[in-house]
């Protein structure tokens, strides 16, 4: 599948946390992947199945102490990041990839002017004056739109609202034209106007820019609004990838239907139909404790003997989208 | 915004003026409830304590007066900034206070410098070091000195130190009978300045070390150091910009309660090492049942301690942004 506009090519990511009997256990499972130019993959699942993790490790910024590195390969434009020193990977933490957080409320120092903030991290990877540093950090405020940049630029933190602040994050993840963005529910704590607001923006810089997206998140309506191709994480594992008409058409694995299954159809009530809203039941498992076979065959409706004693590989079925099932035939 | 900050600052001290009023009343009947008075120890001391002796010394310093008398012409007196005249000592209470309050300010600000400086600098290099063996002889260090008595810490220093090793000299402010000059007094001073200084802030530095750690830990923890990493910025930039500034508000905070009860703690260690400030002063006005004086270092004590809240308050709006300085009276 390796092409000339793959920007980022992971093969066989895996990450092991450390359990509190000090034995490690893996958190990400052999994911390969691959973002394009001009491309927003979506990385979706529940919470705990290891989205987080997968992008946390992609940059290398899980705590040493309790994280390692348990093989696979991270290729930027074909240079392994895995491979780098620390302060080489410095290098490309903002630089060639940029990540994009949760909570816009937390993830400013309040302490330092946001203008401060964007123009550190442009001071960091690219040898400008302070004054270039700034007029570029105001351009950029202009970029994310955010109103009257050259006021913005001196106030703190808390004087901005919760989306300004996430357009704010945005500038820094993008002050140095990164080339692969990773947002981590990037729209979570944001009311849902705003969220469509920020969404657009990441969209259309992806674009203007150039850059491929990894979009983390649980919620597939955004899903379906914003991303070109879909990965589906269980328990650390991929499950299934397809591209998004695929996907929302005919998902394969039976999580994949599940979680369909479980998103409120707003035409359903408009049309009267009342039936109440599809649940998975229990949880994720555990990551520490899983046994060998499909970590979610206890949930599944089609879980058989079969499906506990064998994990299960995950089988490309067309070019471009596989499934980690034996039940998905084609 | 340094006029709005001076505004500020006069404002709470006005505010805190009816605080000082109510402390000075308070003093005033407290401190009366102590057995014995000062006719009592002089005439105990002098050998002869006759019935007309302790009479004659009552009505010499108005103290055979009815206490509403002499409530009110303490008032009237303390309005005017006027101390009163210390038994003991046949002095002004407040030209005995002036030549002694330097002493106590010197002592308390070094202390305040290495309480803080040391605390902070130990308590962030736990926390970046955690789960070290360098952490935890930190924190196993700061729990020891949390736990043990600033008399005995100064005496023990005392022994090895001066007597031991001759590197300070045991006690006083400069060496007796000695005509230096300039940057030498100064530095004599300095010199014997060391031992209390270091005990008075034994105490502190371990609280602040403590706090420090805790705060660091949290902040370290928190999103927008996350951010940080992402940026690319190195571990040093991180702490340096990032997580030293956030994690330091609540060692401020506690810094500036803690100004006055240091004045407490210098009671013991001025008796320790024979400094001449105010703390010994107090104990040895006590003892002697001194009121007026005790009362006048009780008064400037209040003072200081709303000076200081008010000065804190200032510096925090300096350092934290999200605070704002409203003219209003918040607390203390």
């Amino acid at each position: 599948m390796m092409n000339s506009t793959n920007l980022l090519t992971i093969e066989g990511l895996s990450t092991e946390f450390r359990s509190s009997h000090k034995q490690w256990f893996p958190v990400v499972n052999r994911i390969d992947l691959q973002v394009t130019v001009g491309e927003t993959l979506a990385v979706v699942g529940e919470s705990g199945c290891g989205k987080s993790m997968l992008a946390h490790s992609i940059l290398r910024l899980l705590p040493r102490r309790i994280a390692r590195n348990a093989g696979g390969r991270v290729l930027l434009e074909g240079r392994d990041l895995l491979a780098l020193s620390e302060d080489e990977m410095r290098g490309v933490r903002g630089k060639d990839i940029s990540m994009i957080f949760q909570e816009p409320m937390t993830s400013l120092n309040p302490l330092m002017t946001v203008g401060q903030q964007i123009a550190e991290s442009i001071l960091e990877h690219e040898h400008c004056s302070v004054q270039v540093a700034a007029r570029r950090t105001l351009d950029l405020m202009e970029l994310v739109g955010i109103p009257e940049p050259r006021a913005r630029f001196h106030q703190y933190p808390h004087h901005l609202s919760g989306g300004m602040r996430q357009r704010i994050v945005i500038a820094i993840a993008l002050a140095c034209r990164p080339k692969v963005l990773i947002a981590d529910e990037p729209t979570t704590a944001l009311d849902v106007t705003i969220q469509a607001q920020v969404l657009e923006l990441i969209d259309k810089l992806k674009r203007e820019l150039g850059m491929g997206v990894i979009l983390i998140t649980h919620d597939l309506g955004v899903v379906a609004e914003w991303a070109q191709r879909i990965m589906v994480m269980y328990a650390g594992r991929k499950v299934e990838e397809a591209d998004a008409e695929t996907f929302f058409t005919s998902p394969r694995h039976p999580y994949s239907r599940a979680l369909l299954a479980s998103v409120p159809r707003p035409n359903d009530v408009m049309n009267g139909v009342v039936k109440p809203l599809a649940e998975i039941t229990g949880t994720v498992p555990p990551l520490d404790r899983l046994g060998g076979g499909c970590a979610f065959a206890d949930r599944c409706t089609m879980g058989t003997d079969a499906c506990r004693s064998n994990s299960p590989a995950f089988r490309l079925l067309t070019p471009s989208s596989g499934v980690a099932c034996i039940h998905a035939g084609n | 915004m340094w006029s709005s900050r001076a505004r500020y600052v006069l404002n709470r001290l006005i505010h805190g003026l009816p605080i000082i009023f109510a402390i000075v009343i308070a003093n005033f009947f407290l401190i009366r409830l102590a057995p014995g008075d000062a006719a009592q120890v002089l005439a105990g001391e002098a050998g002869a304590a006759s019935e007309e002796y302790m009479r004659q010394i009552r009505q010499q310093f108005g103290l055979d007066q009815p206490l509403y008398i002499q409530f009110i012409s303490y008032m009237k007196n303390i309005l005017m900034f006027d101390m009163g005249y210390s038994f003991r000592h046949g002095r002004e209470v407040s030209s005995l206070i002036f030549e002694r309050v330097g002493a106590t300010a010197l002592l308390m600000f070094a202390s305040m410098v290495i309480s803080v400086g040391v605390g902070v600098l130990l308590g962030a290099l736990a926390a970046i070091k955690d789960r070290t063996i360098l952490s935890n002889v930190i924190v196993i260090f700061s729990i020891v000195s949390y736990a043990t008595p600033l008399f005995w810490v100064g005496l023990m220093l005392i022994i090895v130190f001066s007597i031991h090793l001759g590197w300070f000299p045991t006690s006083g402010i400069a060496t007796v009978g000695s005509t230096m000059t300039g940057w030498q007094y100064a530095l004599d001073i300095a010199h014997h300045l060391v031992l209390p200084a270091v005990t008075l802030s034994f105490f502190y530095m371990a609280l602040y070390t403590r706090l420090m750690r805790a705060s660091m830990l949290e902040t370290l923890g928190l999103d927008f150091i996350k951010t940080a990493r992402a940026k690319g910025l190195s571990d040093r930039k991180i702490v340096s910009r990032h997580a030293l500034r956030n994690a330091i508000l609540p060692v401020l905070t506690m810094a500036g309660v803690q100004v006055s009860s240091m004045l407490g703690g210098s009671v013991i260690i001025e008796s320790v090492f024979g400094w001449p400030g105010l703390g010994l002063l107090a104990f040895e006005s006590l003892f002697a049942r001194d009121l007026n004086l005790l009362l006048g270092i009780f008064f400037l004590s209040s003072i200081l301690v709303v000076v200081t809240n008010a000065i804190v308050d200032v510096v925090y709006t300096i350092v934290d942004p999200r605070i704002e300085l409203k003219g209003k009276l918040a607390h203390g």
